[in-house]
């Protein structure tokens, strides 16, 4: 028996979770198997092949899959589920729209988001926008599991390459067809993955980029929003940190004029460094920041960013 | 058309939980509850489909504890047509045993389009529309944050990681709601006060021939650990000269 892991990629790379997805597997002491699904994925593929842990990849591969969608997906990894004990990805949005859908086919329960294996059928995750956490087991004879990334270490490289296996693709679900996307084009690391986050508040207002965008490029990291200030439309969505948004736990977190919300919390307060800028001194944010600084952040921010130059 | 809304009767978000002494579970008692804000986003999107003359007639189904119902005056008082709740005793229910409960509603419904939250604020698994998908053999859409019904299609956009996706589902099918579909009517306390001399009609767990077992044991609930305040710096310079201290800065 084996674990099976889907891999979440855009096409070109291997996101950093699904190495932090193999990072997990571990804890099963078997043979892992990382299934590629996508459309001229040779590269993704082989990106694969070269982690430690990684005993076979498997691919699948066809122009109908360019835009995976759950259906599809789904399908595929139910014809090979007879092979796997464990079925593993790395809780995206990827994950989190095919995993169910394949747990329903197998009729066996699914664990979302977990933080910690503790042995092979038993999972601590987080309840109640991680206010709260379950340890649950699974009596179920193929385990369904998505993994919180930011909570296990990446797959090193190794120093062999595993055997890539291409398979035939089923044919497509025609009752769901790919519309369109619309992706923010950025430079910047990928949010749930960066090594510096840099996070503001809906007091920013329309200078939100204009004062966060330096900063975040002099510390090479990601941008990251408050709910209210996404919902205010100052900052995209994908910026969202937080329990409906982006989980993150870089090594640094810079949050501005950030009050500490609940929901914003639910989705930082695993990084290793927080920094809490804000005017207000009882803003909740000081409670968990390792660094405070009460002061205006239209003042601070550019000093910051300047003083970094330095 | 008809639409299924499924919803779930949740703490209130902004309610603090804890654990029980023991960390056998959440302490419930005496907290107070509401519909599962996704849930509710639901609720919304398919009176607007209705207010848009796509819909005919919309049903909610809730699961469960005697106390569901709560959820389902709420769907009413927002202006649903018909409320059902699955009665299943105090057995915990999992996404799973959700989904086959609401299989079983969906096959007497018949609707063509079932429309849940993303998640449930408790338990936050955000399974059960996909997993409901699965066992009907429809097609599904998560994360909705825009729903158009345009003939037999559904043509709804998702947030993905990193921006959004459109994509186009053949009716009948599952759509997951997310925050950003739309923002939920105020409920006005007449129409509350109305709802609740609403009939609900109710169909037994045991009759529907689901499985509703649980099939994940849940060992222990505890407090994160929390993490200690730090010290407050007091300029910039400071602030820079401590994190260059800590290693952060590369």
């Amino acid at each position: 028996m084996s674990v099976l892991i889907l891999a979440d990629h855009d096409g070109r790379q291997l996101k950093a979770a699904t190495r932090r997805a193999i990072g997990a597997a571990k804890a099963w002491s078997a043979p892992i198997h990382v299934l590629v699904v996508g459309s001229a994925t040779a590269s993704v593929a082989e990106q694969a092949a070269k982690l430690d842990g990684v005993a076979k990849v498997l691919r699948v591969d066809a122009a109908h899959l360019a835009h995976p969608l759950a259906a599809d997906v789904a399908n595929i990894i139910k014809s090979l589920a007879g092979d796997f004990q464990v079925i593993l990805a790395p809780h995206t949005t990827l994950a989190k729209d095919v995993l169910p859908r394949v747990a329903g086919l197998l009729d066996v329960a699914m664990i979302a988001d977990a933080v910690e294996i503790t042995a092979p059928s038993t999972y601590v995750r987080p309840i109640y926008a991680g206010n709260l956490l379950a340890t649950v087991e699974s009596s179920d004879a193929i385990q369904v599991v998505t993994v919180r990334a930011t909570s296990f270490p990446a797959a090193a490289e190794a120093a062999s390459a595993a055997a890539i296996e291409s398979l035939a693709a089923p044919a497509a679900d025609t009752r769901v067809r790919w519309v369109s996307e619309s992706r923010n084009a950025s430079d910047r690391p990928e949010l749930a993955s960066a090594r510096v986050v840099v996070a503001g508040g809906r007091s920013f207002g329309e200078r939100f980029e204009e004062l966060l965008g330096p900063l975040a490029d002099k510390l090479g990291g990601a941008i990251g929003a408050t709910r209210a200030a996404v919902d205010a439309g100052f900052a995209p969505n994908e910026q969202q940190v937080g329990q409906t948004g982006t989980v993150v736990a870089p090594e640094l977190y810079i949050a501005a004029g950030i009050s500490g919300a609940q929901q914003h919390l639910a989705g930082m307060k695993d990084s290793q460094v927080i920094v809490a800028i804000n005017h207000d001194p009882d803003a909740a944010i000081f409670q968990v920041a390792d660094f405070g600084l009460v002061a205006d952040l239209f003042d601070a921010v550019p000093q910051l960013t300047k003083a970094l130059e330095q | 058309m008809k639409v299924l809304v499924a919803v779930k009767r949740v703490v209130d978000h902004n309610v603090p939980v804890r654990a029980k002494p023991d960390g056998s579970d959440v302490e419930l008692d005496g907290v107070r509850m509401n519909i599962n804000p996704f849930d509710e986003i639901a609720v919304e999107e398919a009176l607007r489909l209705k207010e848009k003359g796509v819909v005919t007639e919309i049903v909610a189904v809730s699961l469960g504890s005697a106390a569901s119902p709560e959820a389902l005056r709420h769907a009413l008082a927002m202006g649903v047509d018909r409320a059902l709740v699955v009665e299943t005793g105090g057995v915990f229910l999992q996404p799973l045993a959700v989904a086959k409960l609401l299989k079983a509603v969906v096959e007497c419904e018949q609707p063509g389009l079932v429309l849940v939250g993303k998640q449930a604020i408790d338990n936050d698994a955000g399974q059960a529309g996909q997993m409901l998908a699965a066992l009907l053999d429809w097609p599904q859409a998560t994360f909705a944050s825009e729903l158009k019904v345009e003939g037999n299609e559904a043509v709804v956009t998702r947030e993905v990681d990193g921006g959004v996706e459109t994509i186009a589902l053949t009716l009948p099918a599952v759509v997951t709601c997310d925050l950003r579909l739309n923002a939920p009517r105020f409920v006005k306390l007449p129409n509350l006060m109305m709802a609740k001399k609403k009939p609900i009609e109710t169909l037994a767990g045991s009759e529907t021939g689901a499985d509703f077992a649980p099939r994940i044991k849940r060992l222990k609930v505890a407090a994160p650990a929390q993490r200690k305040a730090g010290i407050k710096v007091g300029s910039v310079a400071e602030l820079v000269e401590k994190l260059r201290a800590s290693g952060v800065l590369s």
